[in-house]
Order: C-alpha cells, then structure tokens, then sequence
C-alpha cells in the first residue's frame, strides 16, 4: 500500500514527461511500420505526379530562373519542393484522421488520461506524427534521386531537415485543429476535397507565383494568402541551403496559431469536447 | 506544502468522491446534481440504463472534459485543478476497446507504462506481475488482434494496473463478452478490492453482477435515485430482489418526469 501511495506521489517532471513523448513516438513509429500501404501510398502519391505529370509538362512548362535557382530549371525539379510539402499535408491531415478515428475508438481518451499537461500530449502525437512524415520525404527524396533530382551539394539533404521538421509541424498542426471540428469519420472525406485539394492546387507548388500572376492576378492572391505556399517555398530554398526569412515567419507563426487553437479545442474545460461530450 | 498535505489527508478517506456534479450539453441535461463516494477497497456499482449519465459521469471523471459545475476528487485531488496527480492514482478501463490490434500485449502496455512516466524497465517488471494476475503471463507477446474478448479486456485491467493506481473506474467491462468471460473479468475485479483494498466503481446496466453486501448507485435521467448496500436498497424499496428495486425505483422516476 506504501509503495502504491508513494507511485501516485511521485510528481510528473520533465524526466516522465520525456519518457511520455518518446513513448508516443514509438507507438506512432510502431504503428507506420504495420501499415505499410500507408507507406507505399505515400510513396506512390508524389511519383505519380513526379513521373508522369511533370514529365508530361515538362516541354510545355519551361521555369525561368528564379532564387534559389541560379540556372534553367527542369519542371520536375520545380515541384520537387511542392511534392515534399504535399507529402506532408497528406501525412498531416492523416494524423487528424487517424485522431477521429482514435477518439471514436477510445484510445484517444487512453492518451488523455496521463497524467501529463494535455497540452504536453497534443504536442507529442504532433511531433510523432512530424517524425513520421520526415521519414516519408527521405524515402521520397532517396527516389527522386535516382530521377536525378538532387540538391546542389549533399548538404541540401541536411539544410532541408530543419525545414521538414516546422512545415510538418505546421501542417500536422492544421490537421489537429480540423480533427477537433470534424464530428465524425464520414466527413473526412470533405476535408480531402476542401482541404488538401485547395492547398496544394492555390500554392507555388505546381507553378511560380509570378506565372500565376500573368494568368490570374486574383488567384495569385489566393495563392500568397495560402500558407502551404510558404511551407513549399521554405523547403525550396533549405533544399538549396538557403533561408527564405518570409516563409519561416510565416510557417512559424502559423504553427503556432493552429496549435494554439487544437489545445484550446481540446482543453477540458472549454472546449468542443465538453460541448458534444467526445 | 504542509497545508496541501493537511487539506489532502481531511479528504483521504475516499477513493472517489462526486460532490454535486451537474453537466449539461447544450439543452440537455446528462448529469443533475450527483453526488456519491467510493471508499478504498469497496466494491461500488453503477447501475443504469444507457442514456442514465453513466459515460458523461465517466468522463468527468477521466477528465475528459470538466462538468459545468460540482468537483470530481480522487484521494482528495480535485481532477479539474490537480489533474495530473489526480490521474495517476487512477485506473481507467473504458467500454470501447482501446487497445492497438496490430500490436503485442507487451507493445500496448509499454506505451501505456510510457503515458505515466514509467521507464521501460519499470514497465517491463510490472507487466510480468499484472498479466499473471489476470491469467495471461503466456500471451504478451502475441498480437492482441488474436486474443479473445475476455482476454482483450483483461489485458485492459493489466494496463489499467500498471502505474499502481488505487482507485480503478470501469465502464460497462462486461460489455458483450459471455458469461464465463464476465464470471472471470469479475472475479478478478473483486479480488483486487479484496486483496490490495484498490476502490473499485464498476458501471453496469446488469443487476446480476450485484452482490447483497456491494455499494449500489442507482443514476436514472442523470439523477442518483438511490445510494447504499445494495440490501439496504432492496429493502427501502420494499422488493425481492436489487433488479426489482432497480425497476421500480427507475420506473416511478419515470412517471415523475413525465
């Protein structure tokens, strides 16, 4: 009885609290790895458009040059940053899903149950599912280089990690947010085409701002109001060891407001959860 | 320090104490001024019908979200205020599955362990004892996508039981599972309030799992109709049996309302 009084005592400090996200990064990791058509769709998805999209445009699509390319470009090298961002919406909005789908089956409500601040859990499974997307972008970026897509210098591999690291927390951030809203699994679906699709499609992704802007002044400005447009360009330039100072504040102040809006939709005390009971 | 100390050993006698709790979600009315305790090792049931309050009750408790008013305290910890010491003394088997199918018994319960901060060491010599306690020392490693409903949810208790909480809430456990299964997920139940004295509240629509000596909730319409030893409640109501009282208290509640 001593011991059990001493174990429920015992305060949860940083050394716990350490324990708890790399125990929530190694379930997620657990996880990835015994989905493996998950893997494989992440994979496929970008290769599609890299393989056959991008090769089809490419005599159609000439991109002058523009920073960070100090040179003619191939097309496929210009998406090649949309393609790692889209890798990353997609990673995100699946984490949210996979958060629906947690809260309908109840292990949701097992990870709230720690005693860690929920704030500390929110951010863990963000993290978590950050790692996860990393780990998709390498694999990607290990193909795309046998498509002789590749940085100036190796170190591009290093510099763009940073990059991955706060555009994944923006997006998986997104995610969260929406995954408090979406009542149920059927309206995911909704999230795909009135999420994803917009984002990727009004972004630098696909095409530079400045050809948009010939095309459609007003969708140019959908564009740069878009802040997958900025997690596009921040991978861009890190992949080309260079900091692009808008798109950081940008993903960087962004990620900060979603996740400030998923803890405080997930706060016990006023958020959605209590309004419609989980 | 010292006060807190003070202020935690005044209200230590109960395991769970609900002090007119009352939520609402939007127009409707789940849970209307309930209150009750659970003394350590005291077997208490919750008995309802779905749609009584029992699930927002649980999740006040859980601290899932907070009750618009009234406090949830468990050894003295108000949830709402000190949750994270309140929730590491309790134990939590909720009635959905909440175990990951396509890992091991071993996997889910050190990510479980990880939750409240217990290091894989730790994690690893408390599982060995929890999972004979529940009859499956042979089965950790196996997928739990291959174990029985009756299994699945002993392994929840097991985990419930890892951090060494001393008040265990379980929501509807019997759910589904058949009456061997319920027999055995029961019995394990009980010996752990008698043996180690952990508070146990036990949510159940099922008057057959009621014992004569065990504390009885009635919650009808999220309102508690009646609270005592389940004899006690039998004969105040002048029946036969726990069911018989249960139907005719929920029954004249019923004609209350309108």
């Amino acid at each position: 009885m001593s011991e059990a009084l001493l174990a429920s005592e015992r305060p949860f400090g940083w050394t716990q609290r350490l324990i708890c996200l790399y125990g929530i990064v190694w379930r997620e990791g657990l996880r990835f790895l015994h989905q493996r058509e998950r893997f494989i769709s992440a994979l496929v998805r970008p290769m599609v458009w890299l393989f056959i999209f991008a090769a089809g445009f490419r005599q159609t699509l000439g991109v002058s040059i523009m920073p960070p390319y100090d040179t003619y470009v191939l097309y496929e090298v210009y998406i090649t940053p949309g393609l790692i961002a889209m890798i990353q919406l997609f990673n995100g909005m699946q984490s949210s899903l996979s958060m629906v789908y947690d809260r309908e089956m109840g292990s949701m409500r097992m990870l709230l149950v720690s005693p860690a601040p929920r704030w500390f859990l929110l951010t863990s499974k963000l993290i978590a599912g950050v790692a996860v997307s990393i780990l998709q972008v390498y694999g990607f970026l290990v193909v795309a280089y046998f498509w002789e897509i590749e940085p100036p210098t190796w170190w591009g591999y290093l510099t763009v990690l940073p990059a991955l690291a706060l555009s994944g927390l923006m997006l998986g951030a997104l995610g969260m947010l929406l995954s408090s809203v979406i009542k149920q699994l059927e309206n995911f679906a909704g999230v795909m085409n009135f999420v994803i699709f917009p984002m990727f499609f009004a972004s630098s992704a696909l095409y530079p701002l400045w050809r948009v802007q010939e095309g459609s002044p007003w969708l140019a400005t959908v564009c740069r109001l878009n802040p997958f447009t900025y997690s596009v360009e921040l991978v861009r330039f890190a992949f080309y060891q260079q900091v692009d100072w808008l798109s950081l504040a940008v993903v960087a102040g962004c990620t900060a407001a979603f996740l400030g809006g998923a803890v405080i939709a997930y706060d016990p005390a006023r958020g959605m959860l209590m309004r419609r009971g989980g | 320090m010292n006060a807190a100390v003070d202020a935690t050993a005044k209200t230590a006698v109960n395991a769970l104490s609900v002090e007119a709790v009352s939520h609402a979600y939007g127009a409707r009315i789940a849970l209307d001024s309930v209150s009750f305790d659970v003394a350590p090792g005291s077997f208490t049931v919750l008995l309802g019908l779905n749609g009584a309050g029992k699930s927002t009750l649980f999740s006040v408790i859980t601290h899932l979200y907070v009750s618009r008013s009234g406090v949830v305290r468990i050894f003295g910890r108000d949830v709402a205020r000190e949750s994270g010491a309140a929730l590491a003394a309790l134990g939590v088997v909720f009635q959905q599955r909440t175990l990951d199918p396509d890992l091991s018994v071993a996997q889910n319960l050190a990510y479980h362990g990880a939750l409240h901060g217990l290091g894989r060491r730790e994690t690893r010599a408390r599982q060995a004892f929890q999972l004979a306690r529940v009859g499956l020392a042979d089965r950790a490693h196996d997928k739990v996508r291959f174990l029985s409903g009756g299994q699945m949810r002993r392994v929840e208790i097991a985990r419930a039981l890892l951090h060494k909480p001393r008040m265990l809430v379980l929501d509807e456990p019997t759910a589904g599972l058949d009456i061997k299964a319920r027999a055995g997920i029961l019995e394990v139940v009980r010996g752990l309030v008698a043996d180690e004295g952990i508070g146990v509240l036990w949510a159940t629509h099922l008057v057959d799992e009621i014992r004569d000596d065990d504390h009885v909730i009635v919650l009808h319409k999220g309102r508690v109709l009646a609270d005592g030893s389940s004899r006690s409640i039998v004969g105040a109501a002048g029946a036969r049996s726990i069911g018989e009282a249960f139907t005719s208290l929920s029954g004249g509640a019923e004609g209350g309302e309108g």
